[in-house]
């Protein structure tokens, strides 16, 4: 434990160094988050109610959410080790006696925890200056959504890993990737929560696991589910958690036995 | 001036024969680029399923404005937005290169970087346009027509001479190409929809950055919506402003771009 612990202190201060990057991160999210406030507002001004969403729903999902993608890393995609497999730099990566899969997670967990006290929360405090936002009602749902942010986060690190590891197949994975990318930034409820969606496309969201990485996480956040719904909710983000582990647990032991064959 | 387009041409040729090596990668990339923006205007088409009118404009209104946004902001991510990457060139020492060539950097660096995929991009935006200009209710005159390719190249200038100018920025300061991002990307989200929904000070940027010349005033006229014009008291020649302010930015950009270069300091060694 300690020395998973020690890996995410050290991701967590590597990410910390640019201060220049988050500060411009920062900006754009906050302006990002201002644009779709005012598309959603000009939504609710002819309706009271989209999906279950109300006016302040919609504008606090809006600013949790600028927070969240970089805490999720939607952007990165599965960059960072697919660009390792094709410089052969993920060869060092092996060697190293500790559990690749372990030790990549470690260290997005540090990098996450970075981006979620230096990006995660600014937006929110700025929206929440311009706009009268929701808030947890109780120290047990900021509690509940804390936990779900993590779970998200292990989730999309998990789906990160799984599609980085097709870079062992194919070698110029970005088309693929950005394809899946799509889906992603689509189904996760990320360019309009997936509520707004006509029923047979929200059903579609609804079974993939994109939305356990921010729908589900930001609607815990604004209070939407409550006892058993709220068990049920984090449950089924521990699911695809097991799920997503357990397939880049499979591909990459597949991946291994394929590099040695390669080096042999 | 001649020239310059052909060796730009041969550049960008060459740049695509190279993606070319990985075709798979390329027509999935493609591809990619298309859904994307695909998706882009999906949400618009979500939204619409819930609401009949944003701020009184119907779905073929702002297929419109999503259109000739889109075209040009696709445009200037073709030809253009390259030059996003010379804060990679000068943060490896690589910018050096280009300066000993005979040839303008800006020109070398947006045809070097070229990237055949950004056409899903634009292919998908001009496809909405055609769409929407058939289903928008309008008297075609000739003005009306006249103005449909001359917001599109002043659009291109504007986005073009937006890439430019906070590319420059990197001459300065090279971590913060996500500033960037907040008037390149988030200039194109807000020519997205009528400017009159968003607050007072957005508006004020969009103007003072050009952002509101790329499609939302001409539009006012081609759809010939004179009452907004009125609302938000802008004089009658604004609505044929688009091409001098779209002239006016590709100068100031140009200028910056001279004076960062002139600032730029190699990484040395």
């Amino acid at each position: 434990m300690g020395l998973w612990w020690a890996v995410m202190k050290r991701s967590f201060r590597r990410h910390a160094t640019y201060r220049g990057a988050t500060l411009a991160g920062l900006f754009t999210n906050t302006i990002f988050g201002f644009i779709q406030a005012y598309v959603m507002l000009a939504i609710f001004s002819q309706r009271g109610d989209v999906g279950g969403f109300d006016r302040q729903d919609a504008l606090t999902y809006v600013f949790v959410t600028q927070g969240f993608l970089m805490v999720i890393n939607v952007f990165a995609g599965p960059g960072e080790i697919s660009a390792r497999v094709r410089s052969g730099d993920i060869v060092t990566d092996f060697y190293r006696p500790v559990d690749f899969q372990a030790y990549s997670l470690a260290l997005d967990l540090g990098r996450a925890m970075f981006q979620a006290l230096a990006r995660g929360v600014p937006p929110f405090l700025v929206g929440a200056l311009v706009f009268d936002l929701v808030a947890p009602s109780s120290p047990a749902m900021v509690a509940a959504f804390l936990l779900a942010a993590v779970l998200a986060t292990v989730a999309s690190f998990g789906f990160r890993f799984l599609v980085g590891l097709a870079a062992f197949w194919i070698l110029d994975d970005r088309g693929p990737a950005q394809i899946l990318g799509v889906a992603w930034m689509f189904f996760s409820g990320f360019i309009l929560p997936i509520n707004f969606f006509p029923g047979p496309l929200e059903a579609v969201a609804r079974v993939l696991p994109f939305q356990v990485m921010l729908q589900v996480p930001v609607e815990i956040f604004l209070g939407k589910y409550t006892g058993a719904g709220l068990a049920g909710a984090l449950a089924l983000q521990v699911f695809w958690v097991v799920v997503l582990l357990g397939a880049g647990r499979v591909v990459l032991a597949a991946a291994m036995r394929k590099l040695v064959i390669q080096g042999g | 001036m001649v020239e310059a387009v052909r060796i730009y041409g041969h550049l960008a040729a060459a740049r695509v024969r190279a993606d070319w090596q990985y075709r798979t990668s390329f027509v999935l990339f493609t591809l990619g680029q298309a859904l994307i923006t695909f998706l882009d205007f999906a949400a618009i088409a979500v939204i619409f399923g819930r609401v009949d009118v944003i701020e009184g404009w119907s779905l073929a209104e702002v297929a419109f404005l999503y259109g000739a946004g889109g075209t040009a902001f696709g445009l200037a991510d073709c030809f253009i937005s390259a030059v996003e990457r010379c804060s990679q060139r000068i943060k490896d020492g690589a910018f050096d290169r280009l300066l000993i060539r005979p040839l303008g950097p800006l020109l070398q660096l947006s045809a070097e970087e070229f990237a055949f995929r950004r056409f899903g991009k634009l292919a998908q935006a001009m496809t909405v346009f055609g769409i929407a200009m058939a289903a928008v209710d309008v008297d075609w005159t000739l003005g009306r027509v006249l103005m449909v390719p001359s917001m599109v190249l002043a659009g291109f200038a504007i986005f073009g001479a937006i890439f430019v100018i906070t590319s420059s920025l990197a001459f300065w300061t090279v971590d913060t190409q996500e500033f960037a991002n907040a008037f390149t990307y988030g200039g194109n989200f807000m020519t997205q929809y009528p400017l009159g929904i968003f607050a007072p000070w957005m508006r004020r940027l969009a103007m003072l950055t050009g952002v509101a010349f790329v499609n939302y005033v001409p539009a006012l006229y081609v759809l010939g919506r004179d009452g907004e014009r009125e609302r938000f008291g802008l004089p009658a020649w604004t609505l044929f402003a688009s091409p001098a302010v779209g002239l006016a930015a590709a100068l100031i950009a140009v200028w910056v771009w001279r004076t960062a270069i002139r600032h730029y300091r190699s990484t040395g060694s």
